[in-house]
């Protein structure tokens, strides 16, 4: 993984000092709350519902055991003993004290960690396919890139104060596991037919109030013009993007409403002018880059494979486990083991700092000292030895990190809703938490298959509800929480936004219509047909009628 | 209201202008861009140093014939969070070569102070955050920079490429 040098550690130093001195002055009066707003959000601190929130960017969702065992540290010292993983590859900590901030963020630095730029209407942090290197079918590891746009967005002078936030994720696989689609850009790793690396751009993809797929608007951009096409892209949202109502100042309204034909000739236009000028990257940085990016030393694959399959012959469990949890990784006899933070009845996402040591000393001793994080709130072991799983699984299950879920009705997908947020309209954990217990029998959810279910608790979808197979939105009617139900969303290459099923349901028959739902897709499918497939084949007809006609 | 200019604290010798108010027979006068447009040879024929201020919504196209008969372009900040002010100064002085005086005015806080000179602003109308000697400070808070832009400050990554030229923790200014 990428190492900070001198440079990149002074960065983050000086950073600390600088935000040290900006805490200093609205604890001395010197900063009122509004005047202090737009510093602290560029470094992740939020006010929330009962403190201020930490956000710590974790770059392309990639940790060093060594990054855990801080975070988990951090977690013990200045917070509740927990903290949560969310959507962007991030963690938050939800109970930092304001004093407190600049020694936590001198203890992340001291790690190569910040929160820079997780907040704020700025170039958010980057995020990638958490199988990056190991994904069996990849065409380049796309940390290198993702690397370099983080450096590149960096406290980037002109757009640090664009009409809305930014956020870019890319994927080096045709396997979509990035959302590319969903983001205000999203950059695909290909090949031309000449064999020379370069991107798919696609922009103005996302969801909120006024979620779309986004257009590809470039097929191949060559690797060199990476930067310059970026700028290219930004000066034009920074100049005409709308800011007169921040609920349409996001790119996707602006490429929605100039046509994306159009804005690709803008963006094309001002790229002609800064193409191959000092914006690009210089020759040998990506080389330097990409060096950190090299696969580790894997040994040889023996009888790892022979070892596994008698594992799971002996262990009805593990071999629960190792059928959801576990996916295909390139080097013979490895596997890329997947951690679910979605225990049943659980808090989606939430780790507590026992869990992240316990994971932290898993990665030293299984995994090159390497942890991912998934946009779908779990963790990921990304090289363990195929033979040495069965022990990795023991030591999850001493940690209630054991559930074998993953891509199932209970890994879902929730925002912190109204138990911690200013702005939901709506609870989400609690209701995860009685869909979790619902479903609790393993057995079931195995039957039901991969079901991406995802819960937003208000119109900003943080919870990314529009792109869940079945998807929840909570909504406030007169005082009273409300779910809209979507089907048929799918954040992945074949990119969809779900339809609205019908009439809001109240809290406490939102389980019930779930449950519903499943039923009669289990009723309805063809053979090894996830949900998603069968509402693309026969439509929200019959889920309609089995939600709405019976009652 | 206080200047700074090239880092320091500086008397204006500027004067803004209404439109239809005579300009000053001594001393640089800033007019709209309006009557600029009107007034463009008188203005420019005149001995006396000349000045535009934009609006928020004017785009740096506007001046792009006009770099060279001005002396000062003075562009608006409304609110913090506006910041399309920082592509038309990279702009005005990247792709039309302004070189003369430019200046960020209106609600100039701190803390944008260090964005606003790597985006080819020399002068700013400070608003406020702390007392202006103490703001001085802002322009070296952090040393490093990751992207080439109108300071043409060497980046991070063509540091490390050019291996003659060290890194220093200092500012390279």
């Amino acid at each position: 993984m990428y190492i900070y040098d001198e440079i990149d550690q002074t960065m983050v130093d000086q950073r600390v000092n600088q935000f040290r001195d900006q805490v200093r002055r609205r604890i001395a009066g010197e900063l009122s709350e509004d005047e202090f707003k737009p510093l602290r959000l560029m470094n992740g601190v939020y006010l929330q519902l009962h403190a201020y929130m930490l956000r710590v960017a974790i770059p392309y969702g990639t940790l060093s055991a060594e990054q855990m065992r801080k975070l988990a540290w951090i977690a013990r010292k200045y917070d509740r003993g927990y903290g949560h993983f969310t959507t962007r590859q991030n963690l938050q900590y939800n109970w930092p004290k304001l004093e407190e901030l600049p020694d936590l963020l001198a203890e992340l630095a001291s790690v190569q960690m910040h929160a820079l730029q997780t907040s704020g209407n700025c170039i958010r942090n980057v995020t990638a396919d958490q199988y990056a290197g190991v994904a069996a079918d990849e065409v380049i590891d796309p940390r290198i890139h993702a690397e370099i746009i983080r450096q590149w967005s960096t406290l980037h002078p002109e757009f640090t104060f664009l009409p809305r936030k930014f956020k870019i994720a890319v994927t080096g696989d045709q396997k979509d596991r990035a959302a590319v689609k969903v983001h205000d850009i999203g950059l695909i790793v290909k090949r031309n037919a000449a064999g020379e690396l370069g991107f798919e751009v696609i922009v103005g993809g996302g969801l909120g109030r006024t979620p779309m797929v986004g257009p590809s608007i470039r097929d191949f951009l060559p690797e060199r013009h990476l930067l310059s096409y970026l700028e290219a892209v930004l000066r034009v949202y920074n100049q005409l993007g709308r800011r007169d109502n921040m609920y349409k100042a996001r790119i996707k309204i602006l490429v929605h409403e100039t046509g994306a034909e159009k804005f690709t000739e803008m963006v094309e236009r001002e790229w002609e002018q800064i193409r191959d000028t000092a914006v690009e990257l210089p020759a040998g940085e990506r080389e330097r880059v990409a060096a950190f990016f090299n696969p580790p030393l894997y040994d040889a694959a023996g009888d790892a494979a022979e070892t596994l399959t008698r594992h799971i012959a002996g262990d009805a469990a593990f071999a629960h486990w190792a059928d959801t949890n576990l996916a295909p990784h390139k080097a013979d006899g490895y596997a890329i083991a997947n951690i679910s933070l979605k225990p049943i009845g659980g808090v989606p996402g939430d780790a507590s700092a026992e869990q992240m040591d316990a994971v932290a000393a898993l990665a030293e001793r299984f995994s090159f000292s390497e942890i991912r994080v998934t946009h779908e709130q779990n963790l990921v072991l990304p090289h363990v030895r195929q033979d040495e799983l069965y022990a990795v699984w023991q030591t999850l299950k001493a940690y209630d990190l054991d559930t074998p879920n993953l891509g199932l009705v209970s890994d879902m997908i929730a925002c912190p809703g109204m138990d911690y947020c200013a702005l939901a309209n709506a609870r989400s954990i609690p209701l995860a938490q009685e869909i979790s217990a619902r479903f609790a029998d393993l057995d079931r959810q195995h039957d039901i298959g991969e079901l991406k279910l995802k819960i937003s608790g208000c119109i900003n979808a943080c919870g990314h509800h529009h792109v869940g197979h079945i998807g929840i939105l909570g909504v406030d009617r007169k005082g009273e929480e409300y779910y809209q139900i979507t089907l048929g969303g799918s954040g992945a290459e074949d990119a969809t936004l779900g339809d609205i099923v019908g009439p809001a349901f109240p809290y406490d028959k939102v389980v019930n219509a779930i449950e519903t739902l499943v039923d009669t897709y289990l009723d309805v499918r063809s053979d090894g047909e996830r949900f998603l497939d069968t509402y693309r084949r026969l439509g929200a007809d019959p889920f309609k009628e089995a939600l709405y006609d019976a009652n | 209201m206080t200047l700074i200019r090239d880092r320091e604290l500086s008397e204006d010798s500027w004067l803004y202008i209404e439109d239809g108010a005579p300009i000053p027979s001594a001393g640089g006068a800033i007019v709209s861009l309006e009557r600029w447009r009107v007034e463009r040879e008188q203005l420019s024929g005149r001995n006396t140093p000349i000045g535009v201020r934009l609006d928020s919504d004017t785009a740096a196209e506007s001046l792009s014939e006009d770099v060279d008969r001005l002396d000062l372009i003075a562009v608006p900040f409304g609110q913090f969070k506006d910041g399309r002010g920082y592509s038309t100064a990279r702009l005005l002085r990247e792709r039309f070569g302004f070189t003369g005086e430019l200046r960020a005015v209106g609600n100039v806080l701190r803390d944008q102070l260090a964005f606003l000179e790597r985006c080819g602003f020399d002068s700013f109308e400070y608003a406020g955050g702390t007392d202006a000697a103490q703001a001085l400070t802002a322009f070296d808070e952090i040393g490093v920079v990751y992207q080439t832009a109108t300071d043409r400050r060497q980046s991070a990554a063509a540091t490390r490429n050019h291996p003659s030229r060290a890194f220093s923790n200092g500012t390279s200014g």
